[in-house]
């Protein structure tokens, strides 16, 4: 009974590791190919282990598709774009469960109706309205448009619903005035749905290729996602060990974000699944 | 008790509002207003067609294409992606020691982009390097080219497309079993009922939201932020045998430059997501078995 128990457990865990290599070796292996010259990826079967090219190939990347400068214009997109979606989003939030007024309803369903117009259904005049405003290749034109965020009012709409009412009350006893309220208390009791907002935005725009391509394919303004496009020539033969270099450059930070904030990440799934 | 003051709620919507209004609200009209115009040849001006560019659209093989492959890809994305995903969370969910470990691991491919999984992908079936090709090549002689062979390249992008997916849904599904009640399975396990009727009759039906919820934003991910992977990869190639809708709008839109044409294309798009939306209200709570 006791060795048959064992077996189950081992089998288990055999699975489990299968199951994980399953979702994680595409990329352990896109890994190891960034170290390898391409002799040691050419042979076959193929050598699962470090080679000894790394420091080569990931000089090489970095200044074929300029990796300094793409990393750059990428934090700068995704940090404001997270940044400014919390701060919006908080603002809108707050005055929809603490104020009473007029076009209440309307102005929420407005926010919410943004959940139906994704990029693609409004792409050709948003591009003619950035061309207007003489934003094509610019930062502005790969971060305003995107500071609203019907996510974001969600979650924040969530959460401050659940705060007791008694709070606003003592505040108001107190002679806070609303800004007061917001920032001593309301923000200090935000923080978890901050990371979690933040995370998840700094990924979503991080990982954006449509509209950069259209707007801002440009040294000045690219973005790392589409600098790697740069580096897989399409008419002579690839190299593989030197877009492999790059697609882990790529990677890194959101992926050091997400182990960073995972727990938050967590909770944030977690709340909305209640939604 | 509400705060009294009777600016201050409109100055802190005013700056979600006025980019909902400028860039959002205010484009999605004037996509409806462009889809009734096409652009002159020769020149800037707009000649207004009434619906001519929706009937050109349905009698356009090349759109009858884009659809066809998104619906075949999108099934292959959800049913493939879920089957899978669903697995793995069940393996995993089960309370031995040491398991915890694995959980943390599925999260990681989140940050993927899809660009980066079309990429990797794409050396997996490269027709010199890569090791899918040459083991098949080892084994049965054959040689795979996906920038030749429509069917291996559709392979390719949904293979890609559904992997990028995986831990996404697999943390999902994860949070979903682990909200089942653990005596709930103890006692049906008492009544005698084995592993594989418990799933069916209790986790499978407790679960159903979620995988209502899963299938809904695979779908979406599937029409909507695929494009990366296509334009890293096969390009909608070969021919236009990987051409999902959004790449034909691009195309139509931003390299044939027929804006009024591409504009249509996203009022069909819209009414997708209108549909879904629909759906999504209608049958997030009633039907799907809710505890």
């Amino acid at each position: 009974m006791k060795a048959r128990k064992i077996i189950t457990f081992l089998l288990a865990h055999l699975g489990m590791l299968l199951a994980t290599l399953l979702v994680l070796l595409p990329i352990l292996y896109a890994l190891l190919i960034s170290t390898q010259s391409p002799s040691e990826y050419y042979a076959f079967p193929p050598k699962l282990r470090f080679g000894s090219d790394w420091l080569e190939n990931y000089s090489i990347a970095w200044q074929q598709a300029k990796l300094g400068r793409l990393l750059l214009n990428s934090s700068f997109v995704a940090i404001a774009v997270a940044l400014g979606k919390i701060v919006l989003s908080i603002l809108a939030a707050f005055a929809f469960i603490y104020f009473d007024f007029r076009f209440k309803v309307l102005f929420f369903v407005l926010i919410l109706i943004t959940h139906m117009l994704p990029l693609p259904v409004r792409i050709v005049p948003t591009f003619e309205l950035i061309d207007q405003f003489r934003w094509v290749n610019s930062f502005n034109a790969l971060t305003i448009p995107f500071f609203a965020s019907a996510t974001g009012v969600l979650l924040f709409h969530q959460l401050f619903r659940t705060i007791p009412r008694d709070l606003a009350d003592a505040a108001v006893i107190d002679g806070a005035s609303p800004l007061q309220f917001l920032w001593s208390i309301l923000i200090p009791l935000s923080f978890t749905n901050m990371a979690a907002l933040f995370l998840i935005e700094f990924i979503y725009m991080w990982n954006q290729y449509l509209w950069p391509l259209i707007v801002a394919n440009f040294e000045r303004t690219r973005q790392i996602q589409i600098g790697l496009k740069l580096l897989i020539a399409t008419d002579a033969t690839i190299d593989w060990h030197i877009v492999m270099a790059g697609v882990m450059v790529a990677l890194l930070p959101p992926l050091l974000l997400l182990i960073a904030l995972q727990a938050q990440f967590i909770r944030g799934v977690a709340m909305q699944q209640e939604k | 008790m509400q705060f009294k003051n009777k600016w201050l709620p409109y100055i802190l919507l005013s700056p979600s509002l006025i980019i909902i209004l400028i860039f959002l609200i205010y484009p999605s009209i004037d996509t409806f207003r462009l889809a009734f115009y096409r652009v002159a040849p020769f020149g800037d001006r707009r000649i207004f067609i009434g619906f001519q560019n929706y009937l050109r659209l349905l009698q356009d093989p090349d759109y009858l294409n884009a659809i066809v492959i998104s619906i075949a890809f999108t099934a292959f994305v959800v049913i493939v992606g879920l089957t899978l995903s669903l697995a793995i969370a069940v393996l995993a969910n089960q309370r031995l020691p040491g398991f915890a470990i694995y959980r943390t691991f599925f999260i990681w491919p989140y940050a993927l982009s899809p660009a980066i999984a079309g990429i990797v992908w794409a050396f997996f079936f490269d027709p010199n390097v890569g090791p899918i090709p040459r083991l098949l090549a080892n084994q049965f002689g054959t040689s795979l080219n996906w920038r030749a062979d429509a069917t291996l390249a559709f392979f390719l992008i949904a293979t890609a497309a559904t992997w990028k997916q995986l831990g996404y849904n697999i943390v999902f599904f994860l949070a979903s079993l682990q909200s089942i009640p653990k005596e709930l399975l103890e006692a049906a396990a008492i009544d005698g009922a084995g592993p594989p009727v418990r799933f069916r009759r209790i986790v499978f039906p407790l679960i159903s939201p979620m995988t209502f919820f899963l299938v809904i934003t695979n779908t979406l991910f599937a029409f909507f932020e695929t494009f990366g992977l296509l334009h890293v990869t096969t390009q909608g190639g070969p021919g236009r045998a990987t051409e999902l809708l959004i790449y034909k709008l691009y195309r139509d839109g931003f390299e044939s430059l027929r804006s009024g044409y591409a504009s249509a294309q996203s009022i069909m798009l819209f009414i997708l997501v209108a549909l879904i939306t629909i759906l999504q209200f209608r049958y997030a709570q009633r039907r799907v078995f809710y505890q």
